[in-house]
């Protein structure tokens, strides 16, 4: 008689190697496994508290500036080294990794105005308040030689502004007019103005790389085009624009840090309509810096945060503050587009995380669970209840006041408007978009 | 007076002296004294001062008598200003001297030629400037929009965008730079290097790749043998293709198919017998072939041709056997494979027929109806419809001999037919004796059926005809003791062709009149095509079914005239009083039954009691049924509880299995007839719902989909799971991303380097520093 038996391959449950990972067979059907919203929701949940409770940006301090930090720049090869320049005239060079400076130069008598880099990383060239540009080698002298720029060129006014082009050995500093100087000349081969008021900024375009902006205290936001050595276009906003910076994926995009607490994203061929008008601040703002990948901006401010906004909302997504954190005059985004550093008053270089809650170094299952969380806060974003755990933050009292007089100024003001309109012949009154509101004028 | 104005004016006088003197004690003491210059200077003051006492601001003008080197603005004489400086009186002391000829012509030229217009100011030079640059600008900047359009639309971004080519050197490379330094690499490489084995780039010998490159001559040849033959090969197929394609003789095709076939049968056959399973498949290529037949209407005798063949069929045994032989090509190709009792192929050929039949019959349907709009056409409420599709009889036997028996036909049809056809001879041959009909025969024969069977068809429609007028006739001889001549029976037959009788009712004067028109427009009614109806139809004819003698009887109780007057129809009711008035009133009504028809369905309060009923029953706690398959029965999967258990429910039964629900709380809106009140309404819930729809969605259902899919890996495969959390941006740690290159994006950058460009064109950038520079200079 024959005997039965059951029977299995084992091909279907033994691993080929110790190495793989067990096979687990999973029966899919939606019977077996219901209420996938609600499960989902509590997740989403879940994930959205887990990222307020573990949100701790603050990654370190570095100290060692005599005075207020005025300036900041990014080693363009090197993720780790930062440079800096305070109001005293000493420019210090940092190393991330271990949170110290390595390097520490006299380099003016009062103000670095600006610092930057030169596109292969080798110089860095300052301006100060004492009318001159200097350049510096990268590297430190060698034992017994004394710190000595390797270039210093004299001007006649002061600088208040410096940025090198992104691919040649060329620099372009701001004053009274922009000067676009070869590295090679003592004199600039171009220089450009519009107006007569003293540019406080001046930007190379890092795609177009002929393109520049800059941005004058009589209020105006100026183009340059350095080929044609002629200015293409001035806008004139409601108050004067500190900075500008260029986005980096997208060659005619650019965002202004008005003084009117708002950052003013332009399109450059439509100046008259600002394509986003960003507003959180509550004081002037001093520094904007793009996200390498374009996709996000940092921008500091005079009341003492910095904020990190989306490029296409008009609202920021995340403020960092410290307590001994004074006006935060100068603010960068890392290349690997991962931190963010600040040079505030208090002589202090802070470095954040770019996303607070990030957790650093993942394995892959970790990777999939943080992507998996990600999709699932970005779908039930717009839950009241998962939208109000995310978008809580805790903000110094003195901001936070500021922000609830700032709208109760808003809304006092938009009441009257709508009354305005309500009361007037229809018609006579018009509807400026917010947008619109801050434009004075585009100058051809 | 005199003498002191006298006194007065040589004061003047002698002060003019002093003035014209000064200059040139100036000249002298120009380095030596400053003050006495400044002295001069208040001096003239002084004297505009008095000169401007007098009212009128008038400036003296001084007169210059003698040079100076420096000569101020005010000073300059305008002496015979008013008059224009010529070039002729410029040229007039030039006259006399002959050398300066060629000058003077020049100046003519000159004087020839019309003024240049002024240059435009500066400002607008330099904003005409900078309008141009800036639109060459944006041009330059336009062609990034489709990058970056395309970066803002991507599922995901991976930074840094360009690739980084991974440093991996070629084997040959690393050996090159590589020394042997143990003994045993040094062994192996001598032993390489003697027998002149390579080490580095090409790793195969000299030897080897000729050898590999070259290719016997022997082997040359017998491939291009090889080749020739095949050409020559296909060139020899070719001709002898395009000779047969071009053979015009019917027969010979004939014969070539029937071969084909013949071999084709053949194969078939030793294929059954060797490999069933092909044969299955060849088996069901036929059937599919059989399938795409019935499918078609190929072989139907419906084309262009065969309808030309049928008019000439009458006469032409050609033509009709032409047709005849498509049809039973028809009939092979739908002919079952399987070979059962010759009797049921048979039958099976029929029911082609019949199938053949049905779409004509449809088509006609149609055809009746598709003339006037059919909302003018009506003229009877919905009831009379209904009545009328009980009150034809003409239409039914038609509609079950065509129309239902396409779907279940077997026998019916075949005995029905010959019913039909029976009476149509009877008919014929009551009315007129003498014409001999042409199907005379039993209609019984299957052979003149399948021969000739569009003239069936034809025959058929001219029977339904028939049919119907005669059940008029029959009618009309019930009502009105059958006075009615008999010219007047053919006359509903072409009414029935003309749709549009709607202007009868002026004319009618009898009420055997009314009558038949109320009976005509029902038959209208029944032509148009109505969905509704039809399947009102087909829901009752299987009621009608039994027997069509039966049927017809019963149909000739319904068409009664009390039946007529019962149903409540605007016609039935204009026949008791067929006055003029009572007309019009019927054609308002009739425009207000349209309208109502139109909008159908609109109950407005019906639904929302409806609704509202449907909400409390919704509302209602339901009661629980525990009943389990099982339990004293078989058990296993896919069981519902037995019957028994269902049914019988005694208290203790229901009890255990059935456990009522507990009477609610009254309802708010108990005593609202016109409120629905939603108690669901759960406002803890209210927290975790979404009050407005968000921004990218223009509809809730959009975002209720967006939601309601999972994207967990408890709902999905590990494959989909990773693609659904694809994340929108991806940077890798410690890797520095480069703003966007033109290069990165495929665009050709632009060759040459800015600072080129900006020391070929340096004509404005140095002007201003230029004078810079010789301020500087001079300083």
């Amino acid at each position: 008689m024959k005997v039965k038996m059951l029977s299995r391959n084992p091909d279907n449950y033994v691993r080929e190697t110790k190495l793989d990972l067990q096979r687990v067979p999973r029966n899919y059907d939606p019977a077996l496994h219901p209420f996938e919203v609600p499960r989902e929701y509590i997740r989403a949940l879940n994930a959205t508290k887990l990222e307020r409770v573990f949100a701790k940006p603050f990654l370190a301090s570095l100290d060692g500036h005599r005075d207020g930090v005025n300036c900041l720049a990014k080693h363009p090869e090197k993720l780790a080294t930062v440079l800096s320049g305070a109001c005293d005239g000493e420019v210090r060079i940092w190393n991330l990794t271990q949170r110290n400076c390595i390097r520490t130069i006299q380099a003016h008598e009062g103000f670095v105005r600006g610092i930057c880099t030169r596109f292969c990383g080798t110089s860095f060239f300052t301006v100060g308040d004492d009318k001159t540009v200097k350049q510096w080698k990268m590297d430190g002298p060698g034992y017994g030689d004394e710190e000595e720029p390797l270039h210093t060129i004299l001007g006649k006014t002061v600088y208040t502004g410096i940025d090198h082009h992104w691919k040649e050995a060329v620099f372009a500093t701001c004053g009274q007019q922009v000067d676009i100087w070869d590295e090679q000349r003592t004199n600039p081969i171009c220089s450009m103005t519009w107006g007569f008021d003293s540019i406080s900024s001046v930007k190379f375009n890092p795609i177009e790389t002929f393109l520049l902006g800059s941005c004058a205290s009589d209020r105006n936001i100026v183009l340059y085009d350095m080929r044609q050595a002629t200015p293409l276009k001035k806008v004139i906003l409601d108050m004067r624009t500190n900075t500008i910076c260029w986005n980096p994926m997208e060659a005619f995009i650019f965002t202004a840090a008005n003084e009117d607490y708002n950052l003013y994203t332009f399109d450059m061929r439509a100046l008259d309509t600002p394509v986003m008008v960003h507003m959180d601040h509550v004081s002037a703002v001093l520094d904007v810096d793009y996200s390498p990948t374009g996709k996000e901006f940092v921008s500091a401010s005079f009341d003492k945060s910095i904020r990190i906004f989306p490029v296409d909302k008009s609202r920021s997504r995340e403020v960092y503050h410290t307590k001994r954190m004074q006006h935060v005059i100068c603010v960068k985004w890392t290349s690997d587009s991962k931190y963010i550093m600040c040079g505030s008053d208090e002589m202090n270089i802070r470095l954040w995380k770019a996303n607070a809650s990030e957790k650093l170094g993942l394995t892959s299952r970790e990777k999939a669970a943080k992507d998996y969380n990600q999709k699932l806060k970005e779908k039930f974003q717009h839950y009241p209840h998962i939208k109000r755990i995310a978008r809580h933050r805790h903000l110094p009292k003195s901001i936070y006041s500021q922000i609830q007089e700032q709208r109760i100024m808003k809304e006092a003001r938009r009441r009257k408007e709508v009354n305005r309109i309500k009361h007037s012949k229809p018609g006579s009154v018009p509807l400026v978009s917010e947008k619109k509101k801050h434009v004075v004028a585009v100058v051809k | 007076m005199t003498a002191n104005r006298l006194a007065e004016s040589l004061l003047a006088l002698s002060q003019q002296e002093e003035l014209a003197d000064l200059p040139k004690d100036y000249l002298l003491s120009e380095s030596e004294d400053e003050g006495d210059n400044d002295g001069e200077r208040k001096h003239q003051k002084l004297l505009e001062a008095i000169s401007s006492l007098d009212g009128k601001n008038r400036r003296k003008l001084a007169e210059r008598s003698e040079a100076s080197l420096k000569v101020s603005e005010f000073n300059v004489s305008s002496e015979g200003s008013g008059e224009k400086l010529v070039l002729a009186d410029l040229l007039e002391p030039v006259k006399t001297s002959s050398s300066l000829a060629t000058v003077k012509k020049q100046l003519s030229r000159v004087k020839s030629k019309k003024t240049v217009e002024l240059p435009l100011n500066k400002e607008e030079i330099e904003r005409i400037h900078r309008e141009v640059a800036f639109n060459k600008t944006a041009q330059v900047l336009s062609k990034w929009d489709p990058v970056v359009l395309k970066n803002r639309q991507a599922e995901q971004l991976v930074f840094p965008l360009e690739k980084e080519e991974p440093a991996i050197a070629p084997i040959e490379h690393v050996l090159s730079g590589w020394k042997a330094r143990t003994p045993l690499e040094q062994e192996i490489f001598n032993l390489l290097h003697k027998n002149k084995q390579p080490v580095t780039d090409p790793l195969l010998t000299p030897v080897e790749k000729a050898s590999l490159r070259a290719m016997s001559l022997e082997e040359a040849k017998m491939r291009r043998a090889e080749l020739q033959r095949a050409r020559a090969l296909q060139s020899y197929y070719e001709a002898k293709a395009r000779r047969e394609k071009k053979i015009k003789s019917k027969k010979y095709h004939k014969v070539v198919k029937k071969g084909k076939a013949k071999k084709a049968l053949k194969e078939f056959e030793q294929l059954r017998k060797v490999n069933p399973a092909a044969a299955l498949e060849e088996l069901e290529k036929i059937e599919k072939a059989r399938m795409m037949e019935r499918m078609s209407l190929k072989h139907q005798n419906s084309g262009k041709w065969a309808k030309s063949k049928a008019i000439m069929a009458k006469y032409d045994l050609e033509a009709r056997q032409a047709m005849q032989e498509q049809l039973s090509k028809n009939k092979e190709l739908t002919q079952k494979l399987q070979v059962a009792s010759e009797s049921e192929e048979e039958e099976g050929g029929t029911e082609d027929v019949e199938e053949l039949l049905v779409p004509d019959v449809v088509n006609e349907v149609q055809m009746n109806a598709d003339g006037p709009n059919p909302w003018m056409l009506r003229s009877c409420t919905s009831d009379t419809k209904e009545a009328a599709t009980q009150e034809d009889p003409e239409q039914l036997p038609e509609l079950e001999a065509h129309g239902v028996s396409e779907s279940e036909g077997e026998e019916r049809p075949v005995a029905e037919e010959e019913i039909l056809l029976r009476e149509f001879e009877e008919r014929r041959s009551l009315r007129k004796r003498s014409e001999l009909s042409q199907d005379a025969e039993p209609a019984g024969s299957q052979e003149t059926k399948d021969s000739g069977s569009q003239e069936v068809l034809s025959e058929l429609r001219v029977l339904s005809q028939k049919l119907k007028e005669n059940h008029q006739s029959r009618k009309q001889k019930a009502s009105s003791e059958g006075t009615i001549p008999q010219v007047q029976r053919e006359e509903p037959a072409p009414e029935e062709e003309e749709p549009l009788l709607l202007q009868r009712p002026e004319r009618v004067q009898t009420l055997e009149e009314l009558e038949e028109l109320g009976k005509e427009e029902c038959f209208q009614n029944k032509e148009l095509p109505r969905p509704v109806l039809e399947g009102q139809q087909s829901e009752r004819t299987p009621n009608n079914r039994p027997d069509a003698p039966k049927e017809k009887k019963k149909k000739e109780q319904m068409i009664d005239l009390q039946n007529l007057l019962t149903t409540q129809s605007p016609s039935v009711k204009s026949l008791a009083v067929p006055t003029i008035e009572e007309l019009e009133d019927e054609e308002e009504r009739n425009h207000r039954q349209m309208i109502k028809e139109a909008f159908a369905g609109d109950d407005v309060i019906r639904d929302f009691l409806k609704e509202k009923r449907e909400a409390v029953e919704a509302s209602k706690p339901k009661d629980v049924d525990l009943t389990l398959p099982g339990w004293g029965e078989w058990g296993g999967v896919g069981l519902k509880p037995s019957a028994k258990k269902r049914r019988r429910c005694p208290v203790v039964l229901l009890s255990r299995f059935l456990i009522k629900a507990p009477e609610g709380p009254p309802r708010k809106d108990k005593n609202l007839p016109n409120v629905i009140i939603n108690e669901k309404r759960n406002i803890h819930a209210a927290a975790h719902q979404v009050r407005v729809l968000p921004y990218p969605f223009t509809h809730h259902w959009q975002f209720e989909r967006t939601i309601q899919t999972p994207i967990g890996s408890t709902w999905n495969t590990q494959r989909a799971f990773q693609k659904l959390t694809t994340p929108k941006v991806v940077t890798k740690p410690g890797h520095i991303i480069n703003p966007i290159k033109a290069e990165d994006v495929g665009y050709r950058s632009s060759s040459r380097s800015d600072l080129s460009v900006i020391q070929r064109n340096p004509k404005r950038i140095t002007t201003r520093h230029k004078k810079q520079l010789k301020k500087c200079s001079v300083d």
